[in-house]
């Protein structure tokens, strides 16, 4: 079997067992890289000096018997809204275009110090602002499932790589459903943690009080795997959460027998694409077959979550994009005074998503409209979480599909922001309570592509979401490859 | 018509943490440009901030200090503005729920007591430095500009006073007895200079007698005691006379020239800022614990008001006492009392000759060659009569110079007064074997003689001998 092909946990083991090394490992997803990249454009940056070093340094640690952890030797991609020391980094942005940053994200530090191999950066929509990756300055990254089709986003170029095995796993950064949304349009694990257990410092904010960091890899197993390394304290991040970790894999073998899962009245009707809504149905019944316990349960404030959102998250945006005003770092256009400057720069720098919810967000955050739209918004945002606290009383995990429908064609919602802004209504609500959320690959609709299932739990309720999440991937027996990621496909 | 002046003043000051506000990088005053400088505070991508604790204990010590309400739940704010030194072109500061609010500070001026109510105490970051070559260092018509990041993010407090003061005068004072303050809880060290701490202003003017308000008009940039005074004093003067005239005050942001001696408006740009306040979502709110906040109460020093009356029971003169400790002499004075010294005596050389050793050479009292022991020593040299005024003199500049201790620059400079009787007693007989004539002239009555002999004696003795025992010695000889 080509190393390519295999999860992180398997490929660590054979690590291990000397069948291959960090560098053969290395080449492996280099060469998948190579067959499908120029159909995909999932890398912006492939960072070959460092990840062969980095490979190189795995093995020499291995043989050496200095083993870091189950990330030892793995290739491992992240998406290029986190910075990289030595590696540019731009956000899918031309504003950093050639921007090459003086330090390492904590993510990367951690990714690092675990020994693992960071292949390169992933595409994005510009500054994770979009469900397509259509809104990237550097071109659309395409679905590995049908290349005509995006592979949803922000994080769209992390789910393609993982998909295609172009990395055995990756970094994906959710404000809104970017990481769960993608990897359910590519058929992969993604995974948005408890808001504070993964630190932001390093990530180029969107919207800081949604923003968190998370995997996205082939099997609920490797997204635990991932998890465990980059998650934990960091003084470098003040919304860093510093309890205990949430113990994430002590239950993932215990099935779902006895467990009260809740479906989301307002989340299960109409909007939902037929194919979509049948591969939720049977999972669901393979659920209850197992052992549990399904109910529905209502969450009233989720009709107004979305435009919370969209208020929220750019006026946030407003002021963390403010920075970028040609004066320190990236490029610079003149003008004849310094406002010049930065007004001409930006025009030039941001695109048009990124612009209008620039302009969205200063609108509602100034003098006279602050109370009837932000602090509205943070009414209903306290209303989504206690929504949810109440349904934690009655259930253990919430289920919905991840998004509404599969993957879309390529500019089919490019002109249509609301429309595009509908990719996100399942997975919104938990970016506005911070509670943690896994997107699992369930099967393939008629068409072919990929349906994403949607676990929730609690804050800090990993362990419970992993267990429920083990065993929807067991229970679907999901285990699909895109035709591109075979060998046939690169012919 | 008679006008009375509305003023409220905003203070920035800088606080003397060894870290910045929000990241880890130093405060020290003076480095070369850009090099106290990280990620944080050149808002370089992804970097996020970490409060500095102490900076916040700070600020509750200076609230409790002016009789401030602790707030128990705080917050910091984003106000957003786009300027070029202003690394992330929002600052952090704090909006609704400073970390101090409602106190007051009495401070004396000609008037007699003003009670100048205080708003708020809060905490944020400064922002970078611009220097614009060319044109005369004026942004709009500068060549370029160099922008120095080490003052980013230094933690900044502000204390907004009520507009309770009504001269220059009461003005100065405020800001004095707040500098004061703050050197006592040594939080700063307000070197205005350096620009630890700076004044803004609002000024109003209203018919004497009335109760409303007039047009307000913001006066910045103005960077020590006296620019506060004069800026205060010439805009007062301005808008009496548009006043008078008939014409109507705009309400505007105002920039004091220093050279100029005058106020200039500020561009209309800047005053119609919207600053888009909202709670910084990358810091959890500010909870200040009850214990913690007595903790600081208790630990709070000798506030001036206090030290003042502690040192007018001392024996120092009320005037004395006020400048011992605007001058930051608290150190050197306790000490030099600690240690023996006379207080009225030790209050007189730090009030007179080394204030004026310090207005000389511009130094600061830290910067001082002379400690406490040495103010001691000095003062007892002169009480115990090894050194005349005029000799102590001398030696407080060879101490100030670094020459030594009071007793090694007295014996170095070769100052120390002949005081042994028996040997001047030898002087004093040879002098009056020489002058018999003088002698007979003041036993016939010529007392002022004596003050001749006096000379003489001083004259053979090379001026060490202590004047007062020569002339005992000289009247117990001739009586």
């Amino acid at each position: 079997m080509d190393p390519a092909d295999l999860s992180i946990a398997e490929a660590g083991a054979r690590l291990r067992s000397g069948d291959f090394t960090a560098v053969d490992l290395l080449a492996a997803v280099r060469r998948r890289a190579s067959m499908t990249e120029a159909i995909l454009h999932a890398y912006l940056t492939i960072d070959a000096d460092g990840a062969t070093a980095a490979a190189e340094a795995a093995d020499a640690a291995l043989s050496r018997g200095e083993d870091r952890g189950l990330l030892h030797g793995i290739p491992i991609a992240v998406k290029d809204n986190m910075v990289t020391r030595g590696v540019e980094t731009t956000c899918s942005s031309r504003i950093l275009s050639g921007y090459v940053p003086p330090y390492d994200a904590t993510v990367v530090e951690r990714l690092k110090a675990g020994g693992a191999v960071i292949v390169g950066k992933t595409n994005l929509d510009e500054f994770a602002m979009g469900s397509s990756t259509e809104n990237s300055a550097y071109g659309t990254s395409r679905n590995p499932w049908d290349p005509d089709r995006v592979p949803g986003g922000s994080s769209g170029g992390s789910a393609a790589v993982v998909a295609v095995g172009s990395a055995l796993g990756a970094l994906g950064s959710d404000t809104g459903g970017s990481i769960r949304q993608p990897a359910s349009l590519c058929g992969v694990v993604g995974m948005k943690p408890t808001y504070g257990l993964v630190s932001r410092y390093g990530l180029i904010a969107f919207a800081s009080s949604l923003d968190q960091i998370g995997p996205i890899t082939r099997t609920v197993g490797d997204s635990v795997i991932v998890f465990e390394a980059i998650a934990g304290h960091d003084p470098s991040d003040a919304t860093s959460y510093r309890g205990d970790l949430p113990d994430a894999r002590a239950d993932l073998e215990k099935g779902v027998k006895g467990l009260r899962i809740g479906i989301v009245r307002e989340l299960s009707g109409d909007g939902i694409q037929p194919g979509v809504a049948a591969a939720f149905q049977e999972t669901l019944d393979r659920l209850r077959d197992a052992g549990a316990e399904v109910r529905e349960v209502s969450l009233p404030s989720t009709e107004y979550a979305l435009s919370a959102y969209y208020l929220i998250a750019p006026a946030e945006c407003s002021a963390n994009l403010a920075r970028f005003d040609g004066v320190r770092y990236g490029p610079r256009i003149d003008g004849a005074s310094v406002e010049e400057m930065m007004s001409a720069t930006r025009r030039d720098g941001f695109g048009p998503e990124v612009t209008r919810r620039i302009l969205l967000g200063t609108y509602a955050l100034s003098a006279g409209y602050f109370d009837a739209f932000y602090g509205q918004a943070q009414k209903v945002r306290t209303l989504v979480s206690e929504d949810f606290k109440e349904a934690y009383a009655e259930v253990d995990v919430l289920v919905t599909p991840t998004s509404p429908t599969t993957a879309f064609a390529v500019g089919e919602r490019a002109d249509d922001p609301l429309a595009m802004y509908l990719s996100d209504i399942c997975t919104i609500p938990s970016n506005l309570s911070g509670d943690p959320a896994i997107s699992v690959p369930v099967g393939l609709d008629d068409d072919g592509l990929p349906v994403g299932f949607q676990v929730l739990a609690p804050a800090l309720g990993e362990g419970v979401m992993f267990r429920v999440a083990a065993e929807v991937e067991r229970l679907s027996g999901f285990d699909g490859r895109p035709a591109l990621a075979s060998s046939e496909g690169a012919a | 018509m008679t006008y009375e002046a509305v003023i409220g003043i905003e203070t920035h000051v800088e606080l003397q943490t060894n870290s910045k506000m929000f990241c880890g990088c130093p405060t020290d005053f003076g480095a070369e440009p850009n090099t106290n400088v990280c990620p944080v505070c050149l808002g370089l991508p992804g970097a996020l901030p970490v409060p500095n604790e102490r900076a916040i204990e700070w600020t509750v010590a200076l609230g409790l200090a002016l009789g401030c309400e602790v707030s128990q739940h705080s917050l910091f704010h984003r106000k957003n503005y786009f300027y070029a030194d202003l690394p992330k072109n929002y600052q952090i500061s704090q909006y609704d729920l400073p970390l101090c609010i409602g106190g007051h500070l009495e401070v004396e001026a000609d008037a007699g007591t003003r009670r100048v109510g205080i708003t708020r105490v809060h905490l944020e970051e400064d922002t970078g430095k611009s220097t614009h070559l060319g044109g005369g260092g004026r942004i709009h018509d500068a060549e370029g500009a160099l922008i120095d990041f080490n003052r980013s993010g230094i933690p900044l407090m502000e204390v907004v006073t009520e507009p309770d003061i009504r001269t220059p005068e009461e003005a100065r004072a405020y800001a004095q007895e707040l500098r004061s303050i703050v050197l006592a809880l040594g939080i700063s060290d307000a070197r205005l200079e350096e620009g630890s701490l700076r004044f803004d202003a609002n000024v109003s003017l209203r018919p004497k007698g009335d109760e409303e308000l007039g047009v307000k008009v913001e006066v910045k940039n103005m960077n020590s005691l006296r620019s506060l005074q004069r800026a205060l004093a010439f805009e007062i003067e301005r808008q009496a006379a548009r006043l008078e005239k008939g014409e109507a005050i705009a309400q505007e942001t105002r920039h004091w020239d220093e050279e100029a001696g005058r106020t200039e408006p500020g561009r209309s740009k800047e005053e119609s800022s919207d600053y888009r306040y909202f709670p910084e979502p990358d810091l959890v709110p500010i909870h200040t614990n009850p214990e913690a906040v007595e903790r600081i109460r208790s630990a709070l020093p000798e506030l001036p008001a206090l030290r003042r009356a502690r040192y007018v029971e001392l024996g120092v003169e009320p005037a004395a006492a006020v400048t011992l400790v605007m001058n930051d002499f608290a150190g050197l004075f306790d000490g030099a009392v600690a240690a023996g010294a006379d207080a009225r005596a030790a209050a007189n050389w730090l009030t007179g000759e080394i204030t004026a050793h310090l207005n000389r050479t511009g130094e600061s009292p830290v910067d001082l060659a002379i400690d406490a022991a040495g103010l001691a020593e000095l003062v007892g040299m002169i009480e115990d009569g090894d050194l005349s005024a005029t000799a102590a003199k001398d030696v407080l500049n060879g101490v100030l110079a670094g020459e030594g201790s009071p007793r090694q620059v007295a014996t170095s400079r070769d100052l120390i007064q002949i005081s042994d009787e028996s040997a001047i007693g030898a002087e004093v007989d040879a002098v009056l074997d020489a002058h018999s004539d003088e002698v007979e002239r003041i036993r016939g009555g010529e007392d002022r003689l004596i003050g001749f002999l006096v000379g003489q004696v001083m004259k053979a003795t090379g001026g060490k001998a202590d004047p007062r025992l020569v002339d005992r010695l000289i009247r117990e000889r001739v009586s």
